[in-house]
């Protein structure tokens, strides 16, 4: 009994120094939540400034910008979440056609080398391909076309997020498809072979329902991320003129709290995405706990 | 396998084998293009010539930046950060994991803390009350803001909890009976049996803060302090992306020096090239952890 005890000492003390680390950058910050409701003064702290109830959430909602914003994050994050789920599975699928495993195993390895680079570095290489002098605009002007100007024409910037996007995280999230194809009895295809099924058949009927438990897993725990459009991307692609599509949750969030020093209004506004987030990843657990068994922990 | 292929599919193979190596060459292609714009010469770059291979090969934007005092500072801190940011994280997260991979019956607070630790990772205060927080800590312009604000990086932590309670539990206690402690057992005997999981960790954590550039942005107050995404981001991205005028535009292209940038970029991309190979080796291991459990 006693043994037991001081080992229960040792654990604790391997505990403290990440609950120490937990509690002071993320559950502090959660008592900052107070900001939301106050009108904050960098003097007066959050212990001091004055309560004003729903003030700034009822003038969030006013706000024209609020409506912009929240249409651009929906758009571009349920573009994403439904591309980044069905792009993987194709290349996935049709990479386990190819019959040459050296092939197979250079192109897999490329793939997914995007996915490691930070949006700095493959910002500032998209926008000068992309951009006026760039290789875009230098391969249609063979062919005779006017330049385009694309990152600062607000109809091509959404499409251009979510395509830049799904290129840089095709390979890695095909990963999981790959790692599930192999799980696949190849006995089932033998028979099926056997059969007289070609390679489409074969494909229909026995590699996508061996693949449907992970599909079904990956799009209930995207659920998610309905909220994150990327802020990392569109930070570093997005200019003033493409606000008016370009503008998410986040970067507004960024320019209204941090740059422009409204404190309370995005603190609400950050806050409304937390909870909105919070209740969303929770449903998806458990959707997912039912459905395939999935847990955590 | 399959012996009678019919023409049908000898033409999907062909079309598929072409789609491959375009999706591959898509994925090479950025950072071949900014090796080829770095190695151009600045006019060639500037009005846009160089696509697919260098004009004019010379090295001067790679000299230029060797006389770069900036860049290199934002290198250094860079690496530090990178260094200190793994070696804190890793340190924590065993620590921490080993406890928590126990059962309440060894262990009593254990789930208790546990849902103290999937709350943090499910739900956040939002930016501004985090960089507020971070701010009155005194962390800016300090290298221990950029290691620490980041936070305990729960997700990981789940991961290496789950890999250690996968353990099989005589290796434990046999080392019981042996005598050893619970921080000889954890050192001594659980971590070098999970290497593969701490190496994938390790290089997660070694990525996330060489690439991280927001916390560099706003918990620093100028460029003598920025990490060298921030760097890139406040003086190769920034430029482009301003609102100008067509004519500024070209007064600024003119003053711009493409070839330069793409240089600073190449150079800020090689780490990730240097260690690509052991992310290959591990960190399929480290997303089927994530993704699937049995």
């Amino acid at each position: 009994m006693k043994k037991r005890i001081s080992t229960s000492v040792h654990y604790v003390l391997m505990i403290v120094p990440g609950f120490v680390w937990m509690l002071l950058f993320s559950i502090v910050p959660m008592v900052g939540i107070v900001m939301a409701f106050q009108d904050y003064n960098p003097r007066m702290g959050w212990f001091g400034s004055e309560f004003v109830g729903l003030e700034h959430f009822e003038y969030l909602f006013s706000m024209s910008d609020a409506w912009r914003v929240m249409r651009n994050t929906l758009i571009i994050a349920i573009s994403k979440m439904v591309l980044n789920i069905v792009v993987p599975l194709a290349f996935a699928l049709m990479l386990n056609e190819v019959r040459n495993q050296r092939y197979k195993k250079i192109v897999q390895t490329v793939v997914y080398l995007p996915h490691f680079l930070s949006w700095v570095i493959l910002a500032s290489i998209i926008l000068n391909i992309f951009g006026r002098n760039g290789v875009i605009n230098a391969i249609t002007g063979i062919f005779g076309a006017d330049p385009v100007v694309f990152m600062q024409d607000d109809s091509i910037f959404q499409p251009l997020v979510i395509g830049t996007d799904v290129w840089k995280e095709f390979g890695y999230n095909a990963v999981i498809y790959l790692a599930a194809l192999t799980g696949i009895n190849p006995n089932l295809y033998e028979a099926a072979a056997i059969d007289g099924a070609g390679r489409w058949k074969s494909m229909w009927n026995i590699t996508i329902p061996g693949l449907t438990p992970t599909i079904i897993l990956l799009a209930v725990l995207g659920l998610g991320s309905v909220l994150n459009a990327g802020f990392d991307q569109v930070f570093n692609l997005y200019n003033p003129l493409v606000y008016s599509t370009g503008d998410i949750l986040d970067t507004w969030v960024y320019r209204m709290g941090l740059v422009q020093l409204q404190f309370s209004l995005a603190t609400a506004a950050g806050l409304l995405k937390s909870v909105v987030s919070f209740v969303l990843i929770v449903s998806s657990y458990i959707i997912a706990y039912k459905v395939a068994d999935y847990r955590v922990f | 396998m399959i012996l009678n292929r019919s023409r049908g599919s000898k033409i999907f193979d062909v079309f598929n084998y072409i789609l491959m190596f375009i999706l591959a060459f898509s994925c090479l292609y950025p950072l071949w293009f900014a090796l080829c714009l770095s190695l151009s010469d600045k006019a060639a770059a500037n009005s846009g010539m160089v696509t697919v291979y260098p004009i004019n090969i010379n090295v001067s934007s790679y000299q230029e930046i060797m006389k770069d005092a900036k860049f290199f500072n934002s290198f250094w801190i860079s690496i530090q950060r990178t260094v200190l940011g793994t070696v804190v994280t890793m340190l924590v997260l065993i620590m921490m994991a080993y406890p928590l991979s126990k059962s309440t019956r060894d262990f009593k607070p254990r789930n208790i803390i546990m849902w103290i630790v999937l709350f943090c990772m499910v739900f956040n205060g939002g930016t501004v009350p985090w960089y507020i927080t971070v701010q009155n800590y005194g962390l800016i312009d300090n290298i221990w803001g950029l290691v620490l604000a980041g936070s305990l990086p729960v997700f990981n932590l789940i991961l290496v909890i789950n890999f250690f309670r996968g353990l099989p539990a005589d290796l434990e206690e046999a080392a019981v009976v042996d005598g050893a402690g619970p921080w000889r057992i954890l050192f001594q005997i659980v971590v070098p049996c999970s290497i593969p999981v701490l190496a994938t960790i390790v290089l997660f954590t070694g990525v996330y803060h060489w690439n991280e550039f927001f916390q560099g942005l706003v918990l620093t107050s100028g460029e003598a302090h920025y990490p060298l995404q921030t760097y890139i981001k406040q003086m190769v991205v920034n430029i482009q992306t301003t609102n100008l005028t067509k004519d500024q535009i070209e007064q600024m292209s003119k003053l711009s020096n493409k070839s330069l940038d793409a240089a600073k970029v190449f150079i800020a991309m090689i780490p990730m090239l240097v260690v690509y190979p052991f992310v290959q080796k591990y960190f399929v291991t480290g997303i089927m952890l994530g993704a699937v459990k049995e």
